[in-house]
């Protein structure tokens, strides 16, 4: 049987979801075994223009951007949005909740009317075309990364959990960073990333979008308990989730 | 000599980010010849505004997914400054610790993964595996090393998550440490494995020269190779040291139309930056497998050859483990113990500044009384060698107009990787187009 032709794509990020799959190890020898990569851009010379599954990477930014991202799709059978810029825009959402021509001027002073610097709205992937699949977070999980690519060459559906980071936090036997006085977004977004943050003293800062069914009560209810106001809330919620709606995987 | 050369790499492949190299030479004269960024802004300094002091980290380290933990810990320092906060020895100490990890992850990556396939004729290092299998395992392997070694310093491999204003969520435990420092003497017999490999394709290296500018930190008190600590200094200014504070008289910045992102200039028309400026003012203070390493493959102080900078890095990587293998025994020899982070909101201003494995950073931040971000401005390393980029090509084309247009293709490729850049950083880069 012809190995799946896998192409690598990126837009608008720091490429760290990239270097997750490079820091696959030893196990990205097994990975190049059991699909042919026909493009990646970071890590290869070689280009193909036929791939049947195209893996995006990065938030959508600018119109060319859009019409690149659009010929992809029309190549590819399969597309996957891998990380938060593709998956749910990510930082690069920040930008929205200003107005473009004073981004553009903080950044570029007089200069920013040139013609190269042009931006629009960020968009995630799910905004310009059809995703298939998902791979959240920021940076992606590597584990998660090779589980989906395993079920998509056993033509299974991933079963990503539709439950909070509170989840695993809690089975990790953590200590609740809310004791700590810390604004944790653990009981809205989506786990399956092992609560890896909250494991380390540091907030859930959402990189992983809302869970489906976010149970905002529930969240309110916290806040109140910690005395805690919904604009500190809002204020984390916005690092990642600018603008953001349900993430259905 | 060829009369006419097209040459149009859109997106030059193995850099992180996106650029273009354009070349066109009509009748035997340069037409065109421009190292172009089109990388999409991203716009983080307008972005951070209205952001609190404590998630200026979590959003800057998304600059760049390769050298997270040095951005995170300029603006970390940055934000300390700029709040009046002090952190204890045993916090600076795990904070270098995890910063030389990024170092010798990155400079792996960019040896063994992204040049070395340059300097054995290969397109990439999937194709290396059937070339030199156990010299593509040893580079893996020691990857992975540093990969582990970010992760337990730094809660995860990229976009740490245990740095706070004022300290760390979470130490490792001296058990942890000591088994760190079996792990790193145990990756040196690896390390020389990767040289002698490297070492044995460097006629490969182009013996390219061009004078310019080598800016780095310069450590004084105690003299140190810094990637962390100090102030600025160049090959210009006679070992002459900068505060941080006056960053903005270094870099100079301006825009420039080929490209998304900024260039730089200080006592000449361009300047360079990374692991080859850091050797150029701080060579004498290598750890003495640095120095050897160095020796191993003729670099010397002064060197002006571009394509150098892939080997100073390796130089770096031999430094690095040892002067990490110090640091964790003055680490031991203290004891560890947990320390309470807290830090308040405050209005002020500060500059971090540290070594990105590809050059030098700096970060600035202004904060309201309420700890809210108002004002931004970041620089990054790879900005401050697009300028040199262009300056070598602008040398190097008419000497290797001569040969076929791959070779030309290649060799400027070549010359572009050895920069290590960063262009996400930078905005992002590398594509080289030769115009038909």
């Amino acid at each position: 049987m012809d190995r799946l032709r896998v192409a690598i794509f990126d837009f608008a990020c720091c490429e760290g979801c990239q270097l997750q799959v490079v820091n696959l190890e030893e196990e990205i020898l097994d990975l190049v075994d059991a699909v042919n990569i026909v493009e990646w851009r970071e890590a290869m010379s070689e280009q193909s223009r036929e791939y049947d599954m195209a893996v995006i990477e990065g938030s959508i930014t600018r119109p060319e951007d859009e019409k690149r991202l659009e010929i992809i799709r029309t190549r590819a059978k399969t597309l996957i949005a891998l990380g938060a810029c593709a998956t749910i825009g990510g930082v690069n959402k920040l930008k929205n909740n200003f107005d473009l021509a004073d981004v553009k001027r903080y950044v570029y002073g007089k200069s920013a009317n040139m013609p190269h610097l042009d931006s629009a709205p960020t968009k995630a992937v799910d905004e310009v075309v059809k995703v298939d699949y998902k791979i959240h977070g920021c940076p992606i999980d590597r584990k998660e990364f090779t589980y989906v690519v395993r079920c998509l060459l056993m033509g299974k559906r991933p079963e990503i959990p539709e439950y909070p980071v509170c989840v695993e936090c809690k089975a990790k036997g953590n200590p609740c960073l809310w004791d700590y006085g810390q604004v944790c977004l653990g009981p809205v977004i989506r786990a399956g990333c092992g609560a890896r943050c909250p494991s380390s003293g540091f907030r859930c800062f959402g990189c992983r979008g809302y869970i489906d069914d976010p149970n905002v009560n529930a969240a309110k209810d916290v806040i109140e308990r910690y005395h805690l106001t919904v604009d500190a809330l809002k204020g984390k919620m916005v690092l990642f989730g600018s603008g953001q709606g349900p993430t259905n995987a | 000599m060829h009369n006419n050369v097209n040459i149009n790499v859109h997106h030059v492949t193995r850099v992180e980010g996106h650029g273009n190299i354009v070349v066109n030479v009509a009748d035997g004269r340069i037409e065109t010849l421009q190292w172009q960024v089109p990388e999409a802004p991203r716009f983080f300094e307008a972005m951070v505004r209205g952001r609190s002091y404590e998630d200026i980290q979590t959003v800057v380290s998304r600059i760049c997914g390769i050298c997270s933990i040095t951005h995170s810990l300029a603006s970390t320092k940055a934000v300390e400054s700029a709040l009046g906060l002090e952190v204890s020895e045993q916090t600076d100490k795990l904070r270098i610790l995890m910063h030389y990890s990024e170092q010798l992850q990155s400079h792996i990556l960019h040896v063994g993964y992204l040049a070395a396939p340059d300097f054995f004729g290969a397109p990439s290092v999937v194709p290396l595996v059937a070339i030199a299998a156990d010299v593509v395992k040893t580079v893996v392997r020691v990857h992975r090393v540093a990969n582990e070694w970010s992760d337990l310093l730094a809660g995860r491999t990229t976009h740490p998550v245990t740095l706070r204003p004022g300290g760390l969520t979470r130490i490792p435990t001296e058990k942890q440490l000591r088994q760190l420092k079996k792990t790193l003497k145990d990756t040196i017999p690896d390390l020389k494995v990767i040289a002698d490999a490297v070492l044995s394709v460097a006629a490969n290296i182009p013996s390219f020269e061009r004078q310019t500018e080598y800016v780095s930190l310069k450590q004084t008190n105690p003299p140190a190779y810094s990637f962390y600590h100090g102030g600025v200094t160049s090959t210009d200014i006679n070992g002459q040291v900068i505060p941080i504070e006056r960053w903005h008289e270094v870099t100079n910045e301006y825009v420039c139309p080929q490209s998304t992102a900024k260039w730089t200039k200080w006592h000449r028309d361009c300047y360079a930056v990374g692991a080859l400026a850091r050797f150029n003012n701080n060579g004498e203070l290598l750890s003495p497998m640095g120095k050897d390493a160095a020796k191993m493959f003729g670099l010397k102080r002064g060197c002006c050859n571009p394509f150098m900078n892939t080997v100073a890095q390796l130089v770096e990587c031999f430094h690095v483990i040892e002067a990490s293998i110090a640091l964790i025994d003055e680490l031991l020899t203290k004891g560890l113990k947990e320390e309470k982070v807290s830090s308040v909101a405050k209005a002020g201003k500060g500059v971090g500044c540290v070594e990105a494995p590809r050059g030098i950073l700096f970060h600035e931040y202004e904060f309201d009384k309420n700890g809210s971000c108002v004002a931004a401005d970041i620089c990054i390393p790879t900005n401050q060698n697009h300028a040199n980029i262009q300056k070598d090509f602008e040398k190097f084309l008419p000497e290797i107009l001569g040969q076929s247009e791959n070779e030309i293709r290649l060799k400027l490729e070549m010359l572009v990787r050895s920069y290590d850049p960063c262009i996400s950083c930078s905005t992002h880069m590398l594509n080289v187009q030769f115009v038909r």
